[in-house]
């Protein structure tokens, strides 16, 4: 069942319209359990599009296994997806920095507030990201040290890879999660491969978690995939790598394996004379957890992160 | 007045990125003075052109005060601003929500931190900048409410208004913040242009900031006093919102007095020419903020009143 969950004017004759697939068993008891899997906050990161993809076809495959209700968003920022846009267009801050919004503010204040009045209620939500456009990550939740309690149950049986505790920046209060969390909606924010860009193995992987979850909250009772441990860290385990020099960022190993202290993991290039300007070595010893897609880099740019420690 | 380039960015096929500093009078470091961060802030950067140029004549003429140094700097993204960006070139991130910094960090945290350690040991900081939303303001003096605030400072630049605004989480990464929480005494100032030149608020701005330090005991300059300042609060002001969307006719500007139940704006239909909504005011006031753009969104914030005040 489709459901508009917010749906605003645009100038001419269009609507931006926040929308959402409601899944339920076909007569309801008045207790069942809710979760909402939510993505396309940031219109460049696309994993999640499949993600939703196979929810749904594998929710209506044995519909008689649902006991609760999952409502899909796909597209939080609809106008960014449609037109390879991280931020929502025409607005200058990030949609993922205004939650809980409000409904005195602008237009996207406004979808934000009514976004978190929808969701609000659920007994779980996963919020799907996919990096960004420079960045492949392997699946991973990442979470706040304060919330990490009552989420790692659930981020256990997601079948990721990896759950990574931060220390919480106060910019982060203004995100989705934060928001959700702090209504009592347990929120696990999901990072996995890269913008743009589809990688069908995580997204399969994350939908099998998602059903195990599910299945946790009684949501599903139909079989589901062996949960795979994930690796648990937190801040200062992990381990920086910024490029020092603008060029061409070539590396020569490959991503989610273990290196060592300054092991090359890669080099940046000068195109225009072919000569290296920096050779690129692991900080810490490790697994590679992050590395840099896109090959162009400015003094800064991140290249890669190394989860300090042996894990394959 | 010195110049000196206070952070160098290496780039690859592009000029290195200079962020320059002018330095008027030697000794304490007493105010600091930034223009465009964002690459559409051309008026900005003017102000601060213009600073500079008022404030290189009153040093040849003696008038700055012995043992005060005054900081100016233009501009930080001329790298975007080459391009027609808003944000930097590369991951359009902005550099006014990546303060403190961070010297081993991703690109536009380094800008910041090249900026910030130059930036924040002065007494105090001021910023001409431009809002999240695009609009036309009142000329005002804007303050972050951290605790550390002094609204009876920001009066003593002699604009009609002064706001203090309740920081919201993605402020406390903006220069203005951060500069408090160092102990310096920071003012955003709001002109009524970001991307065109407006020759009169620039004029108003460039003439309170030299007020200020003439009476901050920084400078030797005798001006007009100015407006006494009205102190607002940002959240007293009374949001007017729009019910449908189209094209967007303003019929009143910012520091316009308009009454309760004046048509304030028209939205009219974008192919058929109809009027669709007559915006009319909630309240008597004074404008403050008004949409400028051509076309409006339905939910948009159209303008914002200071309630029951009267010029």
């Amino acid at each position: 069942m489709i459901k508009k969950v917010a749906s605003v004017g645009l100038p001419v004759d269009e609507r931006l319209n926040i929308l959402k697939n409601r899944i339920q068993p076909e007569v309801l008891t008045g207790t069942e359990k809710r979760i909402c899997v939510v993505t396309g906050t940031h219109g460049d990161e696309l994993e999640g599009q499949y993600v939703c993809c196979l929810l749904n076809r594998m929710i209506e495959e044995h519909k008689e296994c649902l006991k609760g209700i999952v409502d899909i968003y796909p597209a939080l920022n609809p106008l960014g997806v449609d037109s390879i846009t991280r931020g929502m267009p025409m607005f200058d801050l990030d949609m993922n920095r205004i939650f809980p919004g409000t409904e005195e503010g602008s237009p996207a204040e406004y979808v934000a507030y009514k976004i978190i009045q929808d969701i609000e209620g659920a007994d779980l939500c996963i919020d799907i990201h996919a990096s960004n456009i420079f960045l492949r990550e392997i699946p991973q939740v990442r979470m706040s040290e304060q919330t990490a309690e009552s989420l790692l149950p659930y981020a256990r049986n997601l079948n990721i890879d990896f759950v990574w505790i931060h220390a919480a920046a106060t910019v982060l209060e203004s995100t989705l999660a934060h928001s959700l969390n702090t209504r009592g909606v347990p929120t696990l924010v999901v990072e996995m491969g890269v913008g743009m860009r589809i990688t069908e193995s995580y997204c399969s992987q994350l939908a099998d978690g998602i059903f195990c979850v599910m299945k946790q909250l009684g949501i599903w009772d139909g079989p589901v995939a062996e949960v795979k441990e994930p690796i648990v860290s937190r801040d200062k385990e992990v381990g920086f790598l910024n490029a020092e020099a603008p060029g061409l960022f070539i590396p020569c190993v490959e991503h989610w394996i273990n290196v060592e202290k300054d092991e090359v993991i890669g080099h940046i290039y000068n195109p225009l004379d072919g000569t290296v300007l920096s050779e690129v070595k692991a900080p810490i010893h490790g697994m590679l957890f992050t590395l840099r897609e896109y090959p162009m880099v400015s003094v800064g740019s991140l290249l890669a992160r190394v989860l300090g420690g042996d894990f394959r | 007045m010195r110049r000196e380039s206070i952070f160098t960015l290496k780039n690859l096929y592009r000029d290195d990125l200079n962020v320059y500093g002018y330095h008027f009078g030697k000794g304490e470091k007493s105010a600091c003075i930034i223009g465009a961060m964002r690459g559409n802030e051309v008026q900005q950067m003017y102000v601060c052109s213009q600073l500079v140029k008022a404030l290189g004549e009153l040093e040849a003429k003696g008038a700055i005060v012995h043992d005060n140094e005054i900081l100016v700097i233009p501009s930080v993204n001329h790298g975007s601003m080459n391009i027609g960006k808003r944000f930097w070139p590369g991951d359009n991130t902005d550099i006014n929500r990546m303060f403190p910094g961070y010297d081993k960090g991703e690109t536009t945290q380094r800008v910041a931190d090249g900026v910030f350690q130059v930036v924040q040991h002065y007494n105090y900081g001021i910023q001409f900048t431009s809002f999240y939303m695009p609009g036309d303001f009142v000329p005002h003096v804007r303050m972050m409410e951290t605790g550390y605030q002094n609204a009876s400072l920001a009066n003593l630049f002699g604009m009609p208004y002064v706001v203090i605004r309740k920081p919201r989480p993605y402020d406390t990464t903006t220069l203005n913040y951060n500069w408090q929480v160092w102990n310096t005494n920071a003012f955003s100032v709001y002109t009524s242009a970001t991307d065109t030149i407006d020759e009169m608020s620039a004029k108003q701005a460039v003439s309170s900031v030299l007020r200020f330090l003439t009476r901050m005991g920084i400078l030797r300059y005798t001006s007009h006093s100015g407006f006494i300042s009205t102190v607002l609060r940002e959240d007293d002001l009374m949001n007017v919102k729009t019910d449908v969307s189209g094209i967007y006719k303003r019929h009143v500007n910012p520091g316009d007095e308009v009454f309760r139940g004046e048509v304030v704006a028209s939205i009219i239909d974008p192919c058929e020419g109809n009027v669709m909504e007559q915006i009319l005011s909630p309240t008597d006031g004074i404008v403050f903020f008004a949409h400028r753009a051509p076309l409006i969104m339905e939910e948009a914030l159209a303008f914002r009143i200071i309630r029951r005040l009267h010029q």
